[in-house]
């Protein structure tokens, strides 16, 4: 009987409906924490997992050696090699395609590389405008490298203590 | 509104001032009504994100401020789809028919002392006659779209509509018991004498029936099951796009401006100031009331979940239904002793 008037008298005072109206007026005044993206950017970890590129020795002899360990742990397949060898004898690509259409980004390439040489990159925003961009062939990866070196380095010296 | 704007056209002849009158009244009521509802949709999205932490629209020109005329072009420009196996007639018909009385309702409302386009002494009654004639459009429009998410939500709104429809419309005979008019201003000039005499005070369970009623007969958050955009995907208007479904969306934000402003009006003592000794009457207190439950209806989207159906089926006919014939009853001993300075 108690009980059955407790709740009456709680649905028709609305009091759960005014502790719900409570929390959200006061949600309403509290500081935002809204990211204005294109003006402010989150940091970014020296992990991210974006855009790949492969490096080059600072000789400028480009470090892969076409083992093609990432095109096997490759998950997605997105990974396509054809290597040769060269006149000097060493082994090298002559095709190394990612289909970043294919690619989950999961950097298990970049473990997998015995040399360094595929990396992924924090660059995340791109875009394609034509069929077939997608493809990042191995001059376009190669170019990447040479033109974010730096960064790609420094990322990788932030990390080094913790691999 | 007649008497107000005569004195500046006497100079046409007598039936040709009364029309160019009529229109003018129209337009003078009508545009800053549809800038209300732009600028409404822009308020519910800027409230909205305020209480879920984030900040809302504020690309498109000053904080966000030109987003609804953007929103609305891009609405304007976009296609019309009919589906191929519906009614195309009512399919396009609908949207008319939900518009229609939801502008039409707005002829008897007054904005202030003698600032009405129509002053009919059935008010309250066309009022009620008008919303309930929105539901025909959701219905049709449900129907015709030949679409079982559409046919459901139609079927939803229709059977939540009927249900308020009575428990709102003996709110208000609660109302006209206490004014004994059913005239919109006269109802409003029944509450002369600050807070305490106006029919809140006498009425407070049929206000709250009243506006929980309003909010279920527009189709908003917590009734929105016509809508369910989570089981129905959007109800009556999924096959609608363009323009036939932004008329939708003005006649809801259009009835859920009536709506608050009608609470203002019959609980609220409309244009009259709350004490009225330190602050004159005038139609910013209407404008103050309505804007506090035009914003009520955002808090209630951004707080409440959804009804599920069958506990909107029985707040509507177990609760609201049995609260208002209860105060009635308690209401008319009232009126029979004259009690207090309501039902003097």
């Amino acid at each position: 009987m108690i009980n059955r008037i407790r709740h009456y008298l709680k649905s028709f005072l609305f009091l759960e409906l005014m502790q719900g109206l409570s929390v959200t007026g006061k949600y309403f005044f509290k500081k935002k924490f809204t990211v204005q993206y294109p003006e402010q950017k989150t940091p970014l970890s020296p992990r991210f997992r974006g855009l790949h590129a492969l490096r080059r020795y600072p000789n400028g002899e480009e470090r892969c050696i076409a083992c093609k360990l990432c095109e096997v742990v490759c998950p997605a397949l997105a990974i396509t090699i054809e290597s040769e060898e060269r006149e000097d004898g060493t082994r090298r690509t002559t095709r190394y395609d990612i289909d970043l259409f294919k690619c989950i980004y999961c950097g298990f390439c970049e473990e997998a590389c015995p040399v360094d040489s595929i990396v992924e990159t924090d660059i995340f925003e791109y875009h394609f405008e034509n069929r077939g961009e997608n493809i990042m062939t191995k001059e376009k990866l190669l170019e990447i490298g040479d033109r974010y070196e730096a960064q790609i380095a420094a990322n990788r010296a932030a990390d080094a203590p913790y691999r | 509104m007649t008497e107000l704007l005569s004195p500046y056209l006497n100079w046409l002849p007598a039936e040709l001032s009364w029309l160019v009158i009529t229109l003018i009244s129209i337009v003078i009521i009508l545009v800053p009504l549809f800038i209300i509802v732009a600028y409404y949709t822009y308020a519910e999205r800027k409230v909205i994100g305020y209480m879920q932490i984030r900040i809302g629209p504020n690309r498109v020109g000053w904080k966000g401020l030109l987003q609804p005329f953007a929103d609305m072009f891009k609405l304007m420009f976009k296609e019309i789809i009919v589906p191929s196996n519906a009614n195309t007639y009512l399919f396009l018909v609908a949207p008319v028919l939900a518009f229609a009385p939801a502008m039409a309702a707005w002829a008897v409302v007054p904005f202030g002392e003698g600032v009405v386009f129509s002053n009919i002494d059935a008010g309250l009654l066309y009022i009620l006659a008008m919303t309930s004639l929105g539901v025909y459009g959701v219905i049709i429009a449900g129907w015709a779209s030949n679409s079982k998410y559409a046919l459901l939500g139609a079927m939803r709104s229709a059977a939540q509509i009927v249900a308020y429809e009575i428990a709102m419309g003996f709110a208000l005979v609660g109302v006209l018991m206490a004014s004994g008019s059913l005239n919109l201003s006269a109802i409003v000039e029944a509450q002369q004498g600050g807070v305490w005499n106006w029919f809140i005070v006498p009425l407070l369970p049929l206000f709250f029936v009243y506006f929980i009623a309003g909010v279920a007969e527009t189709n908003r958050a917590p009734f929105d099951v016509a809508e369910g955009e989570s089981e129905i995907v959007a109800g009556f208007h999924v096959e609608y796009s363009g323009m036939a479904f932004s008329v939708f969306f003005l006649a809801e934000y259009a009835n859920m401006i009536l709506i608050s402003l009608l609470t203002a009006l019959m609980f609220l003592g409309g244009w009259l100031s709350p004490v009225p000794d330190l602050i004159g009457d005038g139609p910013f207190w209407l404008v103050l009331k309505t804007g506090f439950f035009m914003l009520l209806f955002l808090w209630f989207r951004a707080t409440f979940p959804r009804y599920r159906y069958d506990q909107i089926m029985r707040l509507g006919w177990k609760v609201l239904l049995p609260v208002t014939i209860v105060w009635l009853l308690v209401e008319g001993v009232a009126v029979y002793f004259r009690i207090g300075p309501w039902f003097a």
